[in-house]
């Protein structure tokens, strides 16, 4: 029982980690893939989250009280950091597939691939 | 002997795994972004559980707001319906299936959820340095400001230079100009087709 209140975290966001890696995989819609490639992202910030959280901790905003025990807020910074990163790295992904969408007509990656294909047999 | 906390996060938890049963059984990309934004906030809701406020409110507001935005862009650029298509072949589950089953087996050398003895936290240079020092050497009650903005400043220098690059790299992309998809794409929605095919039966006759 300890050991399934202490990890059940974990699993839970492995678990959705591989949903996000499994609609990056199986779908062939580009934006789709950017969705399940977020998720991906969102869950690993989880883990990080939860990688700092301490017992009866609260968050790591100094008060006088010398007593109180704070999480970690080194996880909580690295985060902070990917994040924007993260929405940065979409944001440029979005307009490729706009782009791709402007000179292809979709956004599917096999109908892509077989107007490549007929290109090269012209 | 189940924490009020453990039982939020894991109702949290089981949001998060039915929104993305939603995006992986969804077709219609815009359900699919809207439920990815509130992905987000739910996520956001756990973290201030966690003592995550800064990460928080970030998740919020970029996570769940200008990520939703800019994929809302680009569904109304692009089409808002995914092909019926996609392979869910077996291949594809056994490998997700194989890799969740060896990041599981990882988590078991990995410290106790909430623990206070694991590296992380025990760690002279790291979170115990911040959270004894920070107040002397930097100044701010909120550590997550002192370490962002003087310990790992150059962290942060990369992060805008990253986020100055994404958004050359979206102008030279899409271009200052902004169109509108349909004087380019005549075949962009379904309701647009009908007359044009009328059109052709005429020409036709």
């Amino acid at each position: 029982m300890a050991t399934v209140l202490g990890f059940y975290n974990y699993w839970v966001v492995i678990v959705l980690m591989m949903a996000g890696l499994y609609i990056l995989i199986s779908r062939y819609n580009l934006i789709k893939k950017m969705i399940g490639l977020s998720i991906f992202q969102t869950s690993i910030f989880y883990l990080y989250i939860s990688i700092g959280k301490v017992e009866n901790g609260t968050a790591p905003i100094l008060n006088d009280d010398p007593a109180t025990i704070y999480s970690n807020p080194l996880p909580h910074v690295l985060i902070l950091t990917a994040i924007v990163v993260g929405v940065a790295t979409t944001a440029v992904a979005l307009a490729l597939s706009v782009r791709i969408y402007e000179n292809y007509g979709t956004i599917e990656e096999d109908e892509i691939r077989a107007l490549n294909a007929g290109e090269h047999e012209l | 002997m189940i924490s009020m906390e453990h039982l939020i996060i894991g109702v949290l938890l089981a949001f998060l795994v039915v929104i993305t049963i939603g995006i992986i059984v969804l077709r219609d990309l815009m359900a699919a972004v809207i439920l990815t934004g509130l992905y987000s906030l739910v996520a956001a809701g756990a973290f201030v559980v966690m003592d995550a406020v800064d990460v928080a409110f970030t998740e919020a507001a970029v996570g769940s707001g200008i990520s939703t935005i800019l994929f809302l862009g680009a569904v109304s650029f692009t089409r808002a319906e995914q092909k019926p298509r996609g392979n869910d072949s077996w291949l594809a589950i056994v490998f997700v299936i194989a890799t969740g089953a060896l990041l599981i087996y990882g988590t078991l050398d990995m410290p106790r959820y909430g623990s206070a003895e694991s590296p992380a936290q025990t760690h002279p240079q790291l979170g115990k340095r911040f959270l004894e020092q920070s107040a002397d050497e930097v100044g701010p009650p909120n550590i997550v400001t002192s370490v962002l903005a003087s310990y790992r400043g150059y962290d942060t220098l990369g992060e805008t230079v990253v986020v100055f690059a994404a958004g050359i790299a979206v102008m030279s992309l899409l271009g200052l100009k902004r169109r509108r998809p349909e004087e380019e794409i005549p075949e962009h929605a379904p309701e647009d087709q009908p007359p044009e095919l009328e059109q052709d039966t005429d020409r036709l006759t």
